[in-house]
């Protein structure tokens, strides 16, 4: 190798290393597809204000909990709360701080039918592999009024790890028997029958392409991309549609201290709805952490539950109740790193 | 030249060869690593499942259950089926370059063409596939009644043949062209046409050459992942037929590598990536086995 | 009867060539597809603003891939960093102790090393340094790029190194010039357009690699150069955005398409300039 060249790659190799020094305040999250609009959008809007730098992929709920216990982020997000167990399971303390409310739409692609009714115990037999044709007498019987194609359905679910998987299973457990029984909750599954797609992008690519197509998807997907979703049947009786209000309707119930709670087949308002969370370790003195990074993901999460929602409508999310805001609060200021609480 | 500096060049004689022979060993340890790592890290799975792993299709994260038959068979069937669409196009290329048109601008055009798709990066095939091959496949589904998902054995085995093409082809090329031409020549001057010769002498003559070729590209098509990924619909069901989604060993690491959670589902996934890195070593030693007799027997 | 079976035969072989040609046009068919699909629709969204912005929120239209593009530089000058030095040492080794068993035994781990999947080759990376780091970086994107170049670099060298005459080299050694100042001094700078030729055409094969970049340097929605940090790339960037429901998006990654295959077909057309001098 010629001298020159062993000095340039060895000067670009120190100016990466300088550069890397200077841009220290850049923290990584990794998770949840759903609130991926939400996050970007304030996080942009978090780097004009304070030009810290929050890179969040988002690479599925499942992902951002792996990731987080394998300590390669500075936090997880996800749309599906982790279970006592897999709390138990991790050595250190996980907070859950919620950051915003969301629906799983059941978005379809028959082109000429733009309102459709669905009962839980249906969309379960859909994703069952039961019911295989639009006409159905399943389906006919709770939409008198329509006339159905014959069409095949093309069922579409998701491939990876999935918070919208969770949210939307939770439901399904709940609604119907032969379901909890054959396919459980959880944010991977055996699928019986359809069409895996890689995050909430992917599934709506689907439901985009494929004529005859269901899938559940987080609202904002489904509104971003003009698709028809059906009006689903809550515990009430009511056929509802997802939106702000009916979503934060669901919420409307008793929420404990910790945040993590199903608001899924809910007595009022849209029955598939749900938080979604960020996950961050109670200590934040672990790995090589040091206190100004503690320091920077308490702002960061404090902004995002307080000037952060005002992003929230704007998007098609539901901004947190107050009273919601307020638990979050307790939990950030819980945040400690050496034993000293960060947030003061 | 002093007594000193031949001790000096004789101190750097030794370095430069111990240097030489550190990096022959760092390649060794490299190789000999990922194996011992994958090995490692999928052990708790191969104990939980002892050695049926590959007999279940069944894969339930919810309930701990992981067969990886469905992705096994996926990917040999993609593979096999891929390698089956390829043969036809990488052999008439190899005889049209390594025969017919050894030079002048259609031959230009036709390498040039071998070497743009080699070039392509396997991400932007899977891309195209997504948006345009994919859409003519659903079509055609509908036209046969079949669920019109657009992508999935189908979809994923044609674009693979795509990719496969030139390395089989470019390989046939050279084989053929190494064909001693007193052999050819005696076979036309005894009045064989060209393609009776091209028959019985020159493919004869290239017969273990032409597989090396398909065994390599076979390798290459086990092995793809971005491009299978995004067009292979991602279902960890047993394919029944060329329509149905289906998930390759790759694609389903792709998918799931980052979000395992729970210590045997990672361990599964990593037998998975074990064995898909032992049926490629084995594919690439015994293609390069026959190459190498090739170029001993010249 | 003899008339009509040469007749016979000779249909024969012109159908062959009919059909060998025909399954040659045919394969152009999705060649020019997709290159008339990457040209019109990936050189639309190409402009100033593309090659010089990082990518906006989702949904706003504009912005461009400037964060991949230094990301891309950045992972293949890292990976080249190692590959370099080590390839051709490697390659000098394996074709100086042609009978020795260690460089038979090299000499076979570089043709695995050459079939293992990307993936595979993602997910040790993933193991030996994300996991220990406990950061995803430009640093593990460019070792896993550095493994896939390896194999290629060697070979070439290795291949070039074969066909520089023994003369040379014992003429060197004759005149009492130390063997490593012959391998460095008059070996490889003769050889020196056939490395160079491997070197880019290794940089070419990992330029569009994506899969052993998803558990490493995993993407960054913002420009960095910290080679400590998550890192965007080209092919990353093309595998998000090809499937997210974006219109704007796919309009970004047909134009990262387009950028990156024009990128690796003038490496390759160098790399041939290199070779035929």
């Amino acid at each position: 190798m010629k001298p020159w060249r062993t000095h340039f790659l060895t000067s670009l190799l120190i100016t990466g290393l300088c550069i890397s020094s200077t841009h220290a305040t850049e923290i990584l999250g990794a998770g949840a597809t759903f609130p991926y609009p939400l996050y970007s959008k304030m996080l942009s809007a978090y780097n004009m204000k304070t030009n810290i730098k929050v890179n969040y992929q988002s690479i599925g709920s499942g992902g951002g909990i792996r990731q987080l216990l394998n300590k390669t982020v500075d936090f997880g997000a996800t749309d599906g709360f982790m279970s006592d167990q897999e709390l138990k399971n991790s050595r250190e303390a996980i907070l859950h701080i919620p950051m915003s409310l969301g629906a799983v739409s059941i978005a379809y692609n028959l082109p000429g039918i733009t309102k459709l009714k669905l009962t839980g115990a249906v969309i379960a037999n859909i994703y069952l592999g039961q019911i295989k044709t639009w006409n159905d007498p399943q389906i006919q019987k709770i939409n008198p009024r329509i006339k159905l194609p014959a069409t095949q359905i093309v069922v579409a679910h998701r491939s990876d790890g999935s918070g919208t998987s969770a949210i939307f299973t939770d439901y399904l457990c709940k609604v119907s028997l032969p379901w909890q029984q054959k396919v459980g909750q959880g944010t991977s599954l055996n699928w019986p029958t359809g069409i895996g797609a890689k995050g909430n992008e992917g599934v709506a690519g689907i439901l985009k392409l494929a004529p005859g197509s269901i899938g559940y998807i987080e609202i904002i997907y489904a509104k971003q991309n003009k698709m028809t979703y059906a009006e689903i049947q809550n515990k009430a009786g009511q056929f509802v549609s997802p939106s702000l209000e009916t979503i934060a309707a669901a919420s409307d119930i008793k929420i404990p201290a910790d945040t993590r709670v199903s608001i899924t087949d809910s007595k009022k308002g849209y029955p598939i709805s749900g938080f979604t969370w960020i996950i961050v370790y109670k200590n934040q003195n672990y790995g090589n952490r040091k206190e100004s990074q503690a320091q920077d993901l308490t702002n960061l999460l404090w902004w995002m539950t307080h000037d952060g929602q005002a992003y929230s409508a704007a998007l098609d999310y539901v901004s947190l109740p107050k009273s919601v805001v307020a638990k979050a609060e307790i939990l950030i200021k819980s945040i400690s790193y050496n034993g000293v609480k960060v947030k003061k | 030249m002093s007594l000193k500096t031949i001790k000096n060049t004789q101190q750097k004689e030794r370095l430069f060869q111990s240097l030489l022979s550190a990096s022959g060993v760092i390649i060794l340890v490299l190789v000999i690593g990922v194996f011992i790592t994958l090995l490692i890290q999928s052990m708790p799975a191969i104990i939980a499942h002892k050695f049926d792993f590959f007999s279940h299709t069944t894969w339930d994260p919810v309930s701990g259950q992981y067969g990886g038959l469905s992705f096994l068979v996926g990917t040999l069937l993609t593979a096999f089926l891929a390698l089956l669409i390829s043969i036809p196009f990488s052999l008439s290329i190899a005889i049209v370059l390594g025969e017919y048109l050894t030079e002048g601008w259609i031959a230009l055009i036709l390498k040039t063409a071998i070497d743009l798709l080699a070039g392509i990066p396997s991400v932007i095939y899977g891309f195209w596939g997504l948006f345009v091959l994919a859409p003519w496949i659903r079509n055609l589904e509908i036209k046969l009644g079949v669920l019109p998902y657009g992508v999935g054995i189908l979809t994923a085995s044609l674009i693979l043949a795509l990719m496969i093409i030139p390395y089989a082809a470019s390989l046939g090329r050279e084989v053929i062209r190494l064909v001693p031409a007193e052999l050819k020549e005696a076979s036309l001057s005894l009045g064989a046409t060209r393609y009776e010769t091209v028959r019985k002498i020159i493919l004869p003559y290239a017969k273990s050459g032409i597989s090396a070729g398909f065994l390599l590209s076979l390798g290459r098509a086990l092995s793809e992942t971005m491009a299978v990924t995004m067009v292979i619909g991602n279902s960890n069901l047993l394919p029944t037929s060329i329509f149905s989604l289906g998930n390759t060993m790759a694609s389903v690491l792709a998918n799931e590598f980052s979000e395992a959670n729970g210590s045997i589902y990672i361990s599964s996934l990593l037998e998975i990536g074990l064995l898909l890195f032992v049926v490629t070593t084995i594919i690439s030693l015994i293609g390069r086995r026959i190459i190498k007799k090739m170029s001993v027997h010249q | 009867m003899k008339k009509s079976s040469l007749k016979i035969r000779h249909a024969k072989n012109y159908l062959f060539i009919g059909i060998i040609g025909l399954c040659s046009i045919l394969l152009m068919i999705p060649l020019i597809l997709i290159f008339y699909q990457l040209i019109t629709l990936g050189g639309k969204s190409i402009n100033l603003t593309f090659l010089t912005q990082i990518p906006k929120s989702p949904g706003e239209s504009g912005g461009g891939i400037y964060n991949a593009i230094v990301g891309t530089t950045l992972l293949v000058a890292l990976a080249s960093l190692v590959s370099i030095p080590l390839g051709i040492l490697t390659g000098v080794y394996i074709s100086e102790y042609q009978n020795s068993r260690l460089s038979g035994a090299v000499r076979t781990c570089v043709d695995i090393l050459q079939g293992t999947p990307s993936i595979v080759i993602g997910i040790i990376v993933y193991t030996w340094v994300v996991r220990p780091m406990s950061q995803f970086s430009a640093i593990s994107g460019g070792v896993a790029l550095g493994i896939m170049m390896l194999p290629v670099i060697i070979k070439t060298t290795e291949e070039t190194l074969g066909l520089i005459p023994m003369s040379l080299k014992e003429a060197s050694l004759a005149l009492g010039v130390p063997y490593y100042k012959t391998i460095l001094k008059v070996v490889i700078p003769t050889g020196f357009s056939g490395i160079l030729t491997g070197i880019l055409l290794s940089i070419s094969r990992v330029a569009g690699e994506t899969a052993p970049l998803l558990f490493t340097a995993f993407g960054n929605a913002f420009l960095t150069y910290s080679i400590f940090k998550p890192i965007s790339a080209i092919p990353l960037l093309i595998f998000n955005y090809a499937t997210s429901p974006y219109e704007e998006w796919h309009q970004l990654a047909w134009g990262a398409s387009l950028l990156v295959v024009g990128m690796i077909l003038l490496l390759n057309l160098v790399a041939k300039g290199v070779t035929k001098r």
